[in-house]
C-alpha cells in the first residue's frame, strides 16, 4: 500500500514510518525538517493547510492516511494552535474526500475524555469528550477528534479510524506522563490515588499498523495494562516520592508554567488525581491485535536503578 | 471489684487485638469471590490487601457496638443480585453493619458494594478509601457493569432523604427512586428486601435544618442531642427478606416502573413493621 503520513518528522511519526515501510510504501508530510529518515521513505516539508500539499495527496495515489499531525503543545498561542490542529485536519480531510483515499487513520487521544470526578469508571468509546471543561486549552485536541467523527459519518465510503490511546509511555517519548515517571522525585497529590491505564509506544505502533488493514473502521479506546492505581506503578519505580496536598500543588504549578519553570499545566494534575479508564473491549476484538508489554516491562526504563546507571 | 476491673480489661484487649488482625477475618476475606487484576485490586480498585487492615474495625462495630443480629441471611443468592434498603440514622451506619452481616453471617462470605455521592471522587483520603473498600460512585453505567460481573449491590433508593429524616418520621419508608427498578429489570437482577432495625434511634434528629444544610452542603443538617451526630450503640436488627424477582421493560414509562417500585416498597414497610413489633428494646 501506498501510504502518506502526517507529522512524519515528531518522535512518534519517525517510529511510525520505520515501521510501516517494511511492508508499504511511505510519504511523509511534515513542515518541520526531518534528518536521518530512511532512503526509502520520501518527506516533503510543507504545511498541510498550503497549496503544496494538495498535490501531494492528488498525485500520489495513497491507499491511507495516517494522521498523526495534531500538536499538543500547549505553549504554543491558542490561535495557532487551533489554526494548526483544526484547520490543518479540515484541510486534510477535505483532500481524502476529493481524492478518493479509501482510509484515514487519525491518532487522537484518551485524554479527550477528560479525567472527571463525575466519569462513570469505565469510559467507552460513545462516551462524552468533556477534556476542555476543565482544561480550556486541549479544545482543538476535542475539535480535531469531532472534526474526523463527523467525517466519519458523512462519508460512508471511506474507512475511518480514531484511535484513542491511554497514556502513551516509552523511552523515546517526551509526554507528560513519560516525563513524569522520568523525575527523580515523584511528586503525587496528596489523599488521591487514582486508577490509570498506560500503554507503551511499541504497542500503540502495532495498533497503529492493524487499523490501516482493509475493513477496519470506527473509534478504537487503547491500552496495554489493566486498570491499575497509581500507587502501584509509583512502588514499582522504585523512586522515592512527595505527597503533596492538591491546591498547594496547582497553585505551585500555575506559577511554575506561567514563568516557564516546568513543562506540566496545571489542569493536567487531573490524571493523577481521578480515575479515567477506558473500555478496550472493542479494540481487542476487532482489531485482532494484543497489547504485548507487560506494566513492569514499560515502566523498567523508568525505574530508579535503570535510571541510575 | 478488682476482679470484675481486670476482667474488663482482659476482654477489652483481646477486641482491640482483634480489630488490630484476625485470621479468622483474614480468612474469610480469603474466600470471598473476586476479579482482581495482576495487580492485586479489581478494575474498580476494590483491594482485599487493604479490607485486611481495616475490617477489624468494622466487625467489632458489628459484633461489639450495635450488636447486630442478621435475620434471613440464607436469602442473598450467589451471583449478581441487589440488596434494597431502608436508610436512617443521620450516619450511614446501617450500610457498613448490611455489609458486614454478609461478610460476617453469610457462607460463603460475601463482599457488597454500594454507591458513593458524587462529591467523594474529589475529596482526599475519603477517595481513596471508599474505591479500595470496594465502594463505586453511582452512575447506572458502573452499577450494570459491576451487575454484569456478578456482584452483589446495596441499594438505598430512598438516599439522603432517608438517611436525615426527623425522629417523627421514624421506621417510615420515604419516596423511592426508580432507577435502581430499572437497573434491577435491565440486568436481570434478583432484589432482596432488606431492612435494618435499631438505626433509627442511633442518633435521633430533632429538627433538620435547612438553612444550615445550606451553608454545609447537604440538603438539611439534623440537629440531634449530640449536636453533631453520634451514634449510640444502639442494638442493630437486620432482616434478609426474600429475593424478589421484577420483569419487563427497563425503558417503560415511570408509571409502571413506579407501580413495580410501591410492590417492593410496601413489602419492605411491612418487614419494619413486623421487626419493630418483634423488638423488646432499642439498646437489648
Amino acid at each position: 500500500m501506498r501510504i502518506c503520513v502526517t507529522g512524519i518528522s515528531g518522535r512518534l511519526g519517525r517510529r511510525v514510518a520505520q515501521l510501516l515501510r517494511r511492508k508499504h510504501e511511505v510519504v511523509g508530510i511534515d513542515q518541520r525538517a526531518s534528518p536521518g529518515l530512511p532512503a526509502n521513505i520520501v518527506h516533503h516539508q510543507v504545511d498541510i493547510r498550503r497549496r503544496p500539499a494538495e498535490d501531494i495527496l492528488r498525485n500520489g495515489k495513497f491507499d491511507a492516511v495516517v494522521h498523526l499531525g495534531v500538536v499538543h503543545n500547549f505553549r504554543i498561542p491558542s490561535e495557532k494552535l487551533y489554526a494548526r490542529n483544526v484547520i490543518g485536519t479540515e484541510t486534510l480531510l477535505r483532500y481524502v474526500s476529493k481524492y478518493k483515499i479509501k482510509k484515514l487513520v487519525l491518532l487522537s487521544s484518551g485524554d479527550v475524555y477528560g479525567p472527571m470526578p463525575t466519569n462513570s469508571h469505565f469510559i467507552g468509546e460513545d462516551a462524552p469528550l468533556m477534556a476542555s471543561q476543565r482544561f480550556p486549552e486541549v479544545r482543538t485536541l476535542v475539535a480535531v477528534d469531532r472534526a474526523v467523527q463527523s467525517f466519519f459519518w458523512r462519508h460512508v465510503d471511506i474507512e475511518t479510524v480514531i484511535l484513542r490511546p491511554a497514556h502513551i509511555v516509552g523511552p523515546h517519548v517526551r509526554n507528560a506522563p513519560s516525563n513524569y515517571f522520568r523525575l527523580r522525585i515523584i511528586p503525587k497529590i496528596m489523599g488521591f490515588d487514582p486508577i490509570v491505564q498506560l500503554i507503551a509506544e511499541d504497542d500503540l505502533l502495532r495498533y497503529i499498523e492493524a487499523s490501516i488493514e482493509p475493513g477496519v473502521r470506527g473509534v478504537f479506546n487503547l491500552a496495554s495494562t489493566d486498570p491499575v492505581p497509581l500507587s502501584r506503578i509509583l512502588k514499582a519505580l522504585g523512586k522515592p516520592t512527595l505527597p503533596v496536598p492538591y491546591p498547594l500543588f496547582r497553585g505551585f504549578l500555575e506559577r511554575a508554567w506561567k514563568y516557564r519553570l516546568t513543562s506540566f499545566p496545571a489542569p493536567e494534575l487531573d490524571h493523577i488525581r481521578f480515575n479515567a479508564v477506558l473500555d478496550t473491549a472493542r479494540a481487542r476484538d476487532e482489531l485482532k491485535t494484543l497489547p504485548e508489554r507487560s506494566l513492569y516491562e514499560i515502566l523498567e526504563p523508568f525505574r530508579a536503578e535503570t535510571v541510575d546507571d | 471489684m478488682a476482679g470484675k476491673v481486670l476482667a474488663f480489661a482482659n476482654r477489652a484487649s483481646e477486641q482491640i487485638g482483634e480489630i488490630i488482625s484476625s485470621p479468622e477475618l483474614e480468612a474469610r476475606l480469603d474466600r470471598i469471590p473476586t476479579r482482581l487484576s495482576d495487580y492485586g485490586v479489581d478494575a474498580f480498585g476494590f483491594d482485599p490487601q487493604y479490607v485486611k487492615r481495616v475490617i477489624g474495625l468494622g466487625a467489632w462495630v458489628y459484633r461489639h457496638y450495635h450488636r447486630c443480629e442478621a435475620f434471613g441471611i440464607e436469602n442473598i443468592p450467589d451471583g449478581r443480585c441487589m440488596l434494597v434498603s431502608n436508610h436512617s440514622g443521620q450516619l450511614p451506619m446501617d450500610g457498613a453493619m448490611i455489609a458486614m452481616a454478609m461478610f460476617l453471617e453469610r457462607e460463603p462470605p460475601r463482599f457488597c458494594r454500594s454507591a458513593i455521592e458524587r462529591f467523594v471522587p474529589e475529596t482526599p483520603f475519603v477517595s481513596t478509601f471508599m474505591a479500595r473498600v470496594g465502594q463505586f460512585l453511582g452512575t447506572p453505567e458502573n452499577a450494570k457493569r459491576l451487575l454484569e460481573a456478578e456482584e452483589s449491590l446495596l441499594v438505598f433508593p430512598e438516599g439522603v432523604r432517608g438517611l436525615n429524616k426527623v425522629w417523627s418520621e421514624r421506621y417510615r419508608l420515604q419516596a423511592f427512586g426508580t432507577g435502581f427498578m430499572r437497573l434491577a429489570i435491565d440486568a436481570a437482577t434478583p432484589i432482596v428486601p432488606t431492612v435494618v432495625i435499631g438505626a433509627e434511634e442511633q442518633s435521633p434528629s430533632i429538627f433538620a435544618s435547612r438553612t444550615l444544610g445550606k451553608i454545609f452542603g447537604v440538603p438539611a443538617l439534623p440537629i440531634t442531642p449530640t449536636l453533631v451526630p453520634f451514634p449510640a450503640p444502639t442494638r442493630y436488627r437486620i432482616y434478609f427478606g426474600k429475593p424478589m424477582v421484577f420483569s419487563g421493560d427497563s425503558n417503560d414509562e415511570d408509571d409502571v416502573i413506579r407501580a413495580k417500585v410501591d410492590t417492593l416498597r410496601s413489602a419492605m414497610q411491612s418487614m419494619i413493621d413486623e421487626g419493630l413489633k418483634a423488638r423488646e428494646h432499642v439498646f437489648w
